[in-house]
């Protein structure tokens, strides 16, 4: 047998080996087997000096092709079997992808909080400024100056914890009127401000009393601010809060500090306005109090009564958080039940 | 105050049913609380006519009735009432029959006795039991003779009239009258009224002023006057008007009392009714009452009376409570022979006082608070003596005693069309004003620019031009004013730095897993003054409702540990809160408190439940203070923060707590609740922080400003050390940061050991260094020497022995 034929031989017996090689182990040997220092190879090649010249280098490159072969043949065959052996390993590692994924801890803001955040905003988009007053008042402000002299009869609506005879907790965020008023420069242009924050009431607490509840308060004066203007704020409010097809209307109340004074009625969220429990009936529910900001009001206040006026209105987010989520105990907002409050995003 | 469908009917033709009225007057007066008839509710009560009586065989207070109610066969029924009386015509609750209560009568057998129904009174029917006339306390009701036998029993007893339930606000007085809600609701119907008030002449020809004096002081009574009545037969009122009372929800006592109320609901002036021949001296004096004085009022409530009272009194002794309850003693009984009626106007304050301070709320005084109509005094009192004189067959004197009379003037306002055009966003003409105060009965004068209106003394709470537009507006109609939104110059709305930064505290802390409490801001006096960092008086209420919301709390903390014990009562234990809001701090010589933003956390058991596949941590020490640093880096104050042991804060674990330091400043603190107020609060192990925020807000924040990101590789060194316990990781941290160069820029401590392989008394503490420099590439040696010089101090200042 020539060389050349022995060559052929090794490679056609190589490649059925590493085509049947069935792990990289085997396959390992096969190749220190066929191309190591030991191998047929090696030997054949060894064999070459006693061809004729003429000869060596046609045998030589045949040997360097069968080498070439079997080597690809063999990392071929590696790389197949590499990957047999992920894709095992892949399929064994195959999860339940519909197991719950981790708890990542996430805290909920307050349903007030955010019944505030919104109105805040809503106001904000209008160009209000937003002012925070002290939670502790004196009686001067939080009566007086809003028009309610010592024994008026509507002092019995707003019952109060006194700390002194002149220091109280504020009732009511309307003093923050008074002092906006006092503060405020009408030369560089009108008075618009919110004021959100917690009141309180000598109440006992029960499903609708609470002895400590928020309000925000607004106000708007310049030299042509009109019961019209109060309506229209009102509607873009409660539209932006309950959503459009929620209708408003105003009706006559009293508040000293505002004349003409209003209630502000929003579609029952309950029934939409058929008539229901909620709202007894008659597809409303009073959701807030305003009105024409009383002269008294500004006077004492410093300003010029017949120049400027205009509106306010006090809203409880509290009772709109009530509304709004069908919640039917006020001490709910208090009471921090995470069971409560992580029902509300 | 209720308001009677049927009376208003006498004088208005109302198209509307009476909910819809309701509504009406909502929309254009004041709120109504409900409209209702007394008969809602009932079913199956007919007239009955007793025919016959048989005492129970086996209970003796029984009676085994037959009653006709107008079928062939009388109905049988057993009846316990102890007023049964052969003849009389009475309410049946037929078997099927709805009484008050919503209670269904049905046959029965009462001790054995067949019983086909129910002989009623009046409470049983749904009256409520103040309103029953004392005459049918304790017994069934006797109706009219008359009554058809099988007729529904509504219609006899008024009980078909509709009631609309006012809730009137303090400026309109005027409606708990008749008269105001006639005047009123004409203006909203746009009706004529004619509300005819005469009153029947005195048919006598004595003078009350022979029989009465009268004296009173102007700011005690600026109205008071009196008229005598002899001879009057006092019974109890025709039905006509016990139902009238009795719809409006005042208890019929006698034809006199009845007539005076009658008018009060009528006319809306309050009357009283003296017992003239009981009145010592003949002589009524309006005035400040005694220390000392005493009373007992027509409720026989005994007074005792100091100078807030104001008192009628005679030669003697008090007689009423001025504007709230007339005296038992010369109260108006079957055996008054001459009465003298007295009308007045008290002061509102006064009567406010009083009314608080006695505990006693009448329709009176609810009246004289709100005020009434000083242009109808006499009116009234001239109008219930005629009507005493003839319901009585007693004899009107010819006049009136006046103690005291101020002059009263109708007020005038001048106001322009334009201004109400202005205020109320309408474009009324000059016509469409002056037809609504015609409607609202107004005088109006046309002067050059402007109008003079002229306001009855019946509208007193209308004063100034706004209360005008009010007019205007609720007679136009809300619901016709435009919606607008204001056409001002622009303004600039938005958050302060302060408003942003506390907002942004919410966010930051709820995104690390705390959830948003909001708690009492008041509290006990235990509870007020826990978690404290400075001493500060507390700010007590005068009169709380309870002890447990009495002081104002001076930290949130304690708050958030109530929260967690409520949850944790119930099942939640892993409880993550944090509260952001004002704590009050008092100086001893200030009444007013200082309020000072706080926000403080509170974590008890984990941040997260375990889940199937990992399991939850209780939170330690280090979890709350990685969030109290985080918060703080969001604040842009990581640098100047410093953490120092404290063991001060008695409610604190004494080895876990730290102040939190803002350069030199404390500002709030970190760690443990000492587990003797965790048992307290009934709370498991929990870790709390609390920060002043204002001084949070008001610090200087570190610039935030760029950095280029360095394009050179960063190399990392290690420093173990062996130390001696109490020396803390500040301490090693500090000298680090002092000694290490230019280049250095991050220690991160990566593990702290003690136990074995450790000395006792020792731990051992490694760091990662972190050099790099931005401008080129870093040399081993520059590092190497860096790392030299940090161990040389270390081992020098510390004496760490490094490893
Ligand atoms: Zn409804």
């Amino acid at each position: 047998m020539s060389l050349k034929e022995d060559l052929e031989t090794i490679k056609q017996t190589g490649l059925q080996e590493v085509t049947a090689a069935s792990d990289s182990k085997a396959l390992n040997e096969i190749k220190v087997k066929l191309l190591g220092k030991k191998g047929p190879i090696t030997k054949a090649l060894r064999g070459i000096s006693q061809l004729s010249v003429a000869e060596r280098p046609i045998v030589g490159s045949f040997a360097n092709k069968v080498r070439d072969e079997l080597t690809d043949a063999i990392n071929e065959k590696q790389t197949q079997l590499e990957r047999e052996i992920l894709n095992k390993q892949l399929a064994s590692e195959t999860i339940d992808v519909t197991l719950p994924g981790n708890n990542i801890p996430m805290g909920h803001p307050h349903v007030i909080q955010q019944v505030i955040d919104e109105i805040e905003d809503i106001f904000i988009g209008m160009g209000y400024q937003v002012l925070n007053g002290p939670e502790v008042e004196e009686e001067h402000y939080n009566f007086e100056m809003m028009n309610l002299p010592k024994n008026h009869p509507a002092r019995d609506m707003q019952d109060t914890f006194y700390i002194t005879k002149e220091i109280l907790m504020r009732t009511h965020t309307s003093p923050m009127q008074a002092r906006a008023l006092q503060q405020h420069d009408f030369n560089k242009g009108p008075l618009k401000m919110i004021s959100p924050g917690v009141v309180f009431r000598r109440d006992t607490d029960d499903p609708t009393h609470s002895h400590q509840f928020h309000q925000v308060e607004g106000i708007v004066i310049d030299k042509h601010i009109t019961m019209a203007d109060l309506k229209g704020t009102l509607e873009v409010m409660s539209h932006k809060l309950f959503g459009d097809k929620f209708k408003v209307r105003v009706r006559p109340s009293y508040f000293p500090f505002t004349e003409p004074s209003v209630e502000a009625d929003v579609t029952c969220m309950n029934c939409e306005g058929k008539g229901c429990e909620v709202c007894k009936g008659s597809g409303w529910i009073e959701v807030l109090g305003a009105g024409m900001v009383h002269p008294n009001v500004l006077k004492m206040a410093g300003v010029d009564s017949q120049e400027y006026g205009g509106f306010a209105f006090g809203v409880g987010p509290d009772r709109f958080a009530m509304l709004k989520y069908g919640v039917n105990d006020i001490r709910d907002f208090y009471l921090n039940d995470l069971r409560f409050l992580t029902q509300f995003d | 105050m209720l308001l009677s469908y049927d009376w208003l009917s006498d004088y208005l033709k109302i198209n509307l049913s009476p909910e819809d009225l309701g509504e009406k007057i909502e929309r254009t007066s004041v709120e109504v609380d409900s409209v209702f008839k007394r008969s809602d509710g009932l079913k199956k009560l007919v007239v009955g006519k007793i025919l016959s009586i048989e005492k129970h065989p086996d209970a003796g207070h029984l009676n085994i009735c037959q009653v006709d109610v107008g079928n062939d066969e009388p109905q049988q029924i057993v009846c316990g009432a102890p007023n049964v009386e052969v003849g009389k015509k009475v309410i049946v609750a037929l078997p099927g029959a709805r009484v008050g209560g919503n209670i269904k009568i049905k046959k029965a057998k009462m001790r054995g006795v067949q019983s086909n129904g129910m002989l009623c009174a009046l409470d049983e029917i749904g009256f409520p039991k103040e309103i029953v006339p004392d005459e049918w306390k304790d017994g069934i009701y006797f109706l009219p003779d008359d009554a058809k036998v099988g007729d529904e029993i509504y219609s006899y007893l008024g009980m078909n009239d509709s009631l609309i339930d006012l809730d009137v606000t303090p400026n309109r007085g005027d409606m708990l009258s008749l008269r105001g809600a006639v005047y009123d609701l004409g203006a909203v119907l746009d009706q004529k009224v004619d509300f005819d008030e005469t009153s029947e002449p005195s048919k006598g020809d004595e003078f009350s002023a022979d029989s009465i004096k009268a004296e009173a002081n102007e700011s005690l009574a600026p109205i008071y006057q009196l008229k005598v009545v002899k001879n009057v037969d006092v019974k109890p009122s025709p039905l006509w008007l016990q139902i009238k009372l009795w719809n409006l929800g005042i208890k019929p006592i006698n034809n006199v009392v009845d007539i005076t109320n009658f008018v009060m609901m009528k006319l809306g002036q309050p009357l009283h009714a003296y017992d003239l021949d009981q009145i010592t001296d003949h002589h009524l004096e309006v005035r400040k009452a005694k220390q000392g004085e005493k009373i007992t009022t027509l409720d026989n409530q005994e007074h005792e009376l100091d100078d807030v009272d104001v008192v009628i009194a005679d030669a003697k002794k008090p007689v009423a409570l001025a504007g709230l309850m007339g005296g038992l003693q010369s109260s108006v009984t079957a055996k008054t022979k001459n009465i003298v009626i007295e009308a007045g106007v008290f002061d509102p304050v006064l009567t406010r006082k009083m009314a608080q301070k006695e505990l006693l709320h009448t329709d009176a005084s609810q009246r004289f608070e709100r005020g009434v109509d000083k242009g109808n005094v006499e009116n009234a009192l001239n109008y219930a003596a005629g009507m005493i004189q003839k319901n009585t067959n007693g004899i009107a004197s010819k006049d009136v005693v006046t103690g005291s009379m101020e002059t009263v003037n109708p007020v005038k306002i001048a106001i322009t069309v334009t201004k109400i055009n202005h205020v109320l966003g309408t474009s009324l003409s000059e016509a469409d004003v002056i037809s609504i105060f015609k409607r609202l009965g107004f005088g109006i004068e046309k002067q050059t620019d402007k109008l003079l209106v002229t306001i009855p003394t019946r509208c007193w709470d209308i004063k100034i031009d706004a209360d005008l537009y009010e007019e205007v507006a609720r007679i136009y109609g809300y619901d016709n004013i435009l919606s607008t939104l204001p056409i001002t110059t622009t303004t600039e709305g938005g958050l302060t730095p302060k408003q942003k930064l506390i907002k942004k505290s919410r966010q930051t802390l709820q995104g690390m897993g705390l959830n948003h409490a909001i708690s009492y801001s008041l509290t006990n006096a235990d509870k007020a003054k826990m978690f404290m960092i400075n001493p500060s008086e507390e700010t007590i209420l005068q009169w709380p409702m309870t002890n447990d919301h009495s002081v104002l709390r001076m930290n949130l903390i304690s708050g958030l540990l109530d929260d967690i014990a409520y949850n944790q009562a119930r099942g939640v234990v892993d409880v993550p809160f944090y509260e952001q809001g004002r704590v009050f701090f008092r100086n001893s010589n200030d009444s007013r408190p200082i309020e000072v933003e706080h926000i403080a956390g509170a974590i008890s058991g984990s941040l997260f439940s375990s889940t199937w596949n990992k399991k939850s941590e209780q939170v330690d020490f280090f979890e709350i203070k990685g969030i109290v640093a985080k918060y703080l880096e969001t604040l842009s104050l990581k640098d100047q923060i410093s953490f120092v042991p404290n063991d001060k804060i008695k409610e604190m674990h004494p080895g876990r707590t730290a102040l939190i330091k803002l350069g030199d400043e404390i500002v709030g603190f970190v760690g443990q609740v000492h587990p003797t107020i965790a048992s307290q609060f009934k709370i498991k192990q929990t870790y709390v922080f609390e920060l002043d925020l204002d001084k949070l807000i008001n610090a200087d924040k570190t610039e935030q400003q760029y950095q280029i990101v360095s394009s050179y590789p960063s190399i990392k060194r290690d420093i173990a050390m062996l130390i001696d316990q109490q020396v803390t990781n500040e301490q090693i941290y500090a000298i680090i940061k002092r000694r290490g160069g230019a280049f250095l820029k991050d220690i991160t401590l990566f593990d702290v050991y003690e136990g074995e392989h450790v000395p006792n008394g020792k731990k051992s503490l490694a760091y990662s260094l972190t050099f790099e420099n931005s401008n080129e590439t870093l040399k081993d040696d520059v590092v190497n020497n860096a790392v030299k010089k940090i161990e040389k101090y270390l081992q020098e200042e510390l004496k760490v022995e490094i490893r």
